[in-house]
């Protein structure tokens, strides 16, 4: 006798209930196993009634199904459209591999005596400031020191392809957001969900959709949590911009694209960049989760790390990321610094 | 009388969810604070009807809330009105497509802000190019356009800063010049000197005033300071609550106030510097034994001085060089209070 028979009795279900022969299908848990060892069911007072979940009424009667056949369902309907779903998606984000298939060889392949010097030359470029420049070029060659040369490149090869691609399909989404409420409205959740879904659960319908051998595979995963912060401050970048200029854009006969690229993405420019420069820390924080999905790079040091417990290994590539960090972090603050100190008002 | 450039007809503006459903109740007469109670529209503006004459400064004068700014704005209908026409040189520009409205906008009106809404990251040359940047221009043509403005509003030399770089009087300097390089006939001018110093706004009043003599636009201006209306004005439209209550001639507005709220306007100003000899004179009268002359723009002030305190003066009043009429010094010193404070004055005296 189970709790809540009552239910299908007051209803007059039991002839449903018991139609199918009676608790044939599902399995035992393992109270009611002890319970038919002990030969009587459990009494339960009125202190100890449970909430009467999907097993609990599957206990009272054996038709209605158990809260496995939730996630059961989910699943199977998951892979039930899988492979259309992924007949459409596979040619679309075929570039997306091809990009970083050629980044990574570009990267790995450049011997390192061209690699440093362009890459401290760079930051020379952007940052203006031989500090920096210095810490960078000095970063590499203590990374190629201890012979994480390889892994450094990968990750930075990564990083770059991925927010390329954030920038390119995030500017003009958070512009066409900033156009119309509506689409803001709808993106927003969207944004939101994106942003506090654990990064590692939608690491696992990817590898149900694309081949583990694919580096799209970790370059979706990357995209997807790392192109927030450009959407969302591109919109707001663009909402910000002062109203009498617009109206004064508009009063002297700018067409909408003038507009929108002689005012507003001019003067939104700081803000995007601060969305470009949280859109690089959060593409870095998931090509160490990425690592699962055979992304190369660090991420798989600091894997190595943690499956064989090797606190060296772990500590170092752990550290390598945070030098990698420090380096695109301060390097897009100066450019921001720099747009910031051209226009303002 | 010419033809004029702007015409505003029946123009209605409501501002709220369903401005058209509402508005034949405006039209019926139900007031601000009513509209806003029962229905939840907010009425903006309310049946005007201005006609600006070409080659004169329009002064559109009120407190905040009046309205002024959104009747500006449909000039070159950076706001659409609810009901009503805008005419401008004959054509109802109510009527045009987008493309028609931004070449209008290129080309025929030009505006100045308040804040002075420069770009603030193009240098000073290239905010004062604006217009013909957008119209497409080349560098070589827009350069010494611009150049040759920034000089003639005294900016030369500054075109390679950014506006951040000017003080606010300079800045609102590239305004003008911006607004002048479009060459446009309509110069529309939204609380421009507003955000100036006292002795800037003197500045930019006189630079304004000396500039419209040599180019002779059609200036829109809008202003709170009833001062700066009577200094730039040939026409002035005084608006309440979206409504024009009294316009004309400032000069006639003046002594002939028609509503207590301008007659509160007017109390505060110093009527000596304000009023002129032409204003206040008597028309004809006799000239025969009169040696004082005086020109019929003087102010009232300038008529106090060249009497030089003597109040049995009487001055012949002249335009162009001809008698148009006489002044005493008695009538002078009268028109200096203004009508209803006389009341007040008899009011005490025969207690």
């Amino acid at each position: 006798m189970a709790n809540f028979d009552w239910i299908f009795n007051t209803l007059g279900l039991r002839e449903w209930c018991d139609g199918d022969g009676g608790g044939g299908n599902a399995p035992l848990s393992m109270a009611d196993l002890l319970a038919k060892a002990s030969g009587e069911a459990p009494e339960t007072s009125l202190w100890n009634t449970p909430f009467p979940s999907m097993d609990v009424l599957n206990d009272a009667c054996s038709v209605f199904p158990q809260s496995r056949s939730v996630a059961l369902g989910l699943e199977n309907g998951f892979l039930g459209i899988k492979d259309s779903l992924s007949a459409v998606l596979d040619p679309i984000t075929q570039p997306l591999s091809w990009a970083l298939h050629n980044a990574l060889w570009f990267f790995e392949t450049t011997p390192w005596w061209i690699m440093i010097p362009l890459l401290t030359l760079l930051a020379l470029l952007v940052s203006r400031s031989w500090l920096l420049a210095a810490f960078v070029g000095g970063s590499f060659v203590g990374l190629a020191f201890i012979d994480y040369y390889d892994y450094t490149m990968q990750t930075l090869a990564i990083i770059f392809v991925c927010t390329l691609i954030c920038i390119l399909l995030g500017v003009p989404i958070g512009i066409a957001m900033s156009r119309s409420d509506r689409f803001q409205n709808g993106m927003i959740p969207v944004l939101d969900m994106l942003q506090t879904l654990p990064p590692f659960v939608y690491l696992i319908p990817l590898i149900f959709l694309f081949s583990v051998t694919e580096p799209k595979l970790y370059g979706i995963a990357i995209i997807l949590y790392a192109i927030v912060p450009v959407v969302r401050l591109t919109n707001l970048g663009i909402r910000l911009v002062d109203e009498e200029v617009i109206e004064a854009a508009d009063a002297f006969g700018m067409t909408k694209r003038q507009k929108l690229y002689g005012v507003q993405i001019p003067l939104a420019l700081p803000n995007i960049m601060a969305g470009v420069n949280q859109t690089i820390m959060m593409s870095l924080a998931m090509v160490v989760i990425a690592s699962l999905v055979s992304a190369p790079g660090l991420g798989v040091l600091v894997l190595r790390g943690i499956r064989n417990l090797e606190l060296g290994v772990g500590l170092l590539s752990g550290l390598g990321i945070v030098l990698l960090a420090i380096i695109l972090d301060r390097l897009t603050k100066a450019a921001l610094a720099r747009v910031n100190a051209a226009q303002k008002s | 009388m010419t033809e004029p450039k702007i015409s505003i007809r029946n123009l209605y503006k409501v501002f709220g969810p369903r401005p058209q459903d509402v508005l034949s109740k405006v039209k019926d007469g139900m007031g601000k604070t009513e509209l806003l109670k029962d229905h939840g529209h907010a009425l903006g503006l309310n049946n005007i009807n201005v006609d600006m004459a070409p080659g004169e400064i329009t002064v559109i004068m009120g407190l905040s809330g009046s309205g002024k700014s959104t009747l500006i704005r449909h000039l070159n209908r950076l706001i659409e009105p609810t009901s009503g026409e805008v005419i401008v040189s004959g054509e109802d520009i109510l009527t045009y497509n987008a493309a028609q409205l931004r070449d209008m906008r290129r080309k025929c009106m030009s505006m100045v802000f308040q804040k002075f809404a420069l770009l603030p990251h193009r240098t000073v040359l290239e905010n004062a190019a604006t217009a013909l940047i957008i119209d497409g221009l080349p560098q070589a043509e827009w350069e010494p356009e611009a150049t040759r403005w920034l000089e003639r509003v005294g900016l030369s030399g500054q075109g390679g800063q950014y506006p951040h770089q000017l003080s606010g009087g300079m800045q609102q300097r590239v305004g003008i010049a911006r607004a002048l390089t479009s060459n446009s006939d309509i110069m529309l001018m939204d609380e421009a000197f507003s955000a100036l110093d006292p002795l800037i706004r003197t500045d930019m009043q006189d630079l304004l005033l000396e500039l419209q003599k040599e180019l002779n636009k059609t200036i829109v201006f809008i202003t709170h300071d009833l001062d700066e209306a009577l200094k730039l004005a040939d026409h002035l439209v005084i608006l309440k609550d979206g409504q024009v209550i009294q316009q004309g001639e400032p000069q006639h507005i003046l002594i002939n106030p028609n509503d207590p709220y301008i007659m509160d306007f007017i109390a505060d100003i110093n009527r000596a510097r304000v009023l002129r000899a032409g204003t206040v004179m008597t028309k004809g009268g006799d000239t025969t034994g009169l040696s004082h002359e005086a020109d019929a723009s003087a102010t009232l002030e300038d008529l106090i001085a060249a009497s030089d305190g003597n109040t049995n003066v009487t001055f012949i009043v002249t335009s162009h060089g001809e008698n148009v009429g006489t002044l005493s010094m008695t009538d002078v010193v009268k028109s200096l209070v203004p009508a209803h404070t006389e009341v007040v004055a008899d009011f005490r005296t025969s207690r």
